[in-house]
């Protein structure tokens, strides 16, 4: 199959899967870790947070479950709302990842909207990456702010389609599509996805990969939603490969109108 | 003396490393980062790592999250 030798590259790594998933808000970590199985995601993104001290030491870890050896773990910097908590955040998980330095910024603007905050998205990104980070960045879909996060290194551009745990779908494909018309490094819808339709709409328009989490999690079964959501990012990057027929005004039969037994 | 683990007050020996600390707190064997006064301290330095009164200490681990 085409996707097969379709690899999706991010800082020079290739991986099968274009579906990137959050491990948030599922039930248990079994019912996380059977999810994550069902989407055949490669990269999973985990959130970083104070350990909890006297409470549960045999509590099991996230990191026991999805386990770096089988998964590209990538830690957000989620619940960060300036540049100077987002980059204390990404030292703590690349120092959690033993140096790995992949990691996903997110700097949101407030509690109600969860929209980037772009002025401290921007600052964040430039220390990062220079201090050696690879950069997934989380963005508003305005394609100026996105040349900039490229320009200054950042290794992937991740606009969204709507807002974090809305589920509802890409609201301005035409953003969507001036960010990838200028874009050399990978772009990721993250955030709004809300069924497997909307994940095949934004890989048919041409994105790299999708990210996504509620829509997984959120769902009344998730692990079958995590199924639906491989083939969906699967049949919408390979109809993005095959091309779609053009859009005509009126019909075209299919059958051949010669030798009917008409006249 | 006193230092401050994860926004909370804790009690703890004079001249405790960070490795005591993650004992005494029964973290031995978890997967953490920690930050000492907005530094990272790598896990390699942890047991030379000696804390002093009124240290901040930042205890990390990863979670679920999208």
């Amino acid at each position: 199959m085409s996707h097969q030798n379709d690899p999706l590259i991010i800082a020079g790594q290739s991986y099968n899967s274009r579906l990137l998933i959050g491990t948030g808000k599922y039930k248990d970590l079994e019912e996380t870790r059977i999810a994550i199985e069902a989407s055949g995601a490669e990269i999973v993104t985990v959130a970083v947070r104070r350990t909890n001290i006297g409470q549960n030491p045999d509590e099991p870890n996230l990191l026991d479950i999805i386990t770096p050896d089988k998964y590209t773990i990538l830690p957000n910097t989620a619940g960060c709302f300036n540049a100077e908590d987002a980059v204390r955040t990404c030292k703590l998980a690349r120092e959690l990842m033993n140096g790995h330095d992949l990691v996903k910024l997110e700097v949101l603007g407030d509690q109600k909207t969860l929209y980037p905050n772009v002025v401290d998205t921007i600052k964040a990104a430039d220390k990062l990456v220079q201090d050696g980070f690879k950069v997934m960045v989380y963005t508003s879909d305005d394609p100026i702010v996105a040349q900039e996060l490229e320009s200054l290194g950042c290794v992937a551009i991740m606009p969204l389609g709507s807002m974090i745990g809305s589920g509802l779908g890409i609201l301005n494909p035409h953003n969507i599509n001036v960010i990838m018309e200028d874009a050399k490094v990978p772009v990721l819808v993250d955030a709004g996805v809300g069924t497997a339709s909307e994940a095949a709409v934004a890989m048919e328009m041409g994105c790299d990969a999708v990210l996504m989490n509620s829509a997984i999690a959120g769902a009344r079964n998730p692990v079958l939603m995590a199924s639906a959501m491989r083939k969906a990012i699967e049949a919408g990057r390979e109809a993005f490969l095959a091309g779609r027929m053009p859009r005509k005004r009126y019909a075209s039969a299919s059958s051949p109108m010669d030798g009917t037994i008409i006249g | 003396m006193q230092i401050q683990v994860n926004g909370e007050m804790l009690q703890v020996q004079d001249e405790i490393t960070l490795t005591g600390l993650i004992s005494q707190l029964e973290l031995g064997d978890k997967r953490i980062a920690i930050e000492l006064n907005l530094e990272i301290i790598p896990r390699s330095e942890h047991a030379e790592t000696v804390l002093k009164e009124a240290d901040r200490v930042e205890i990390v681990h990863a979670i679920g999250g999208g």
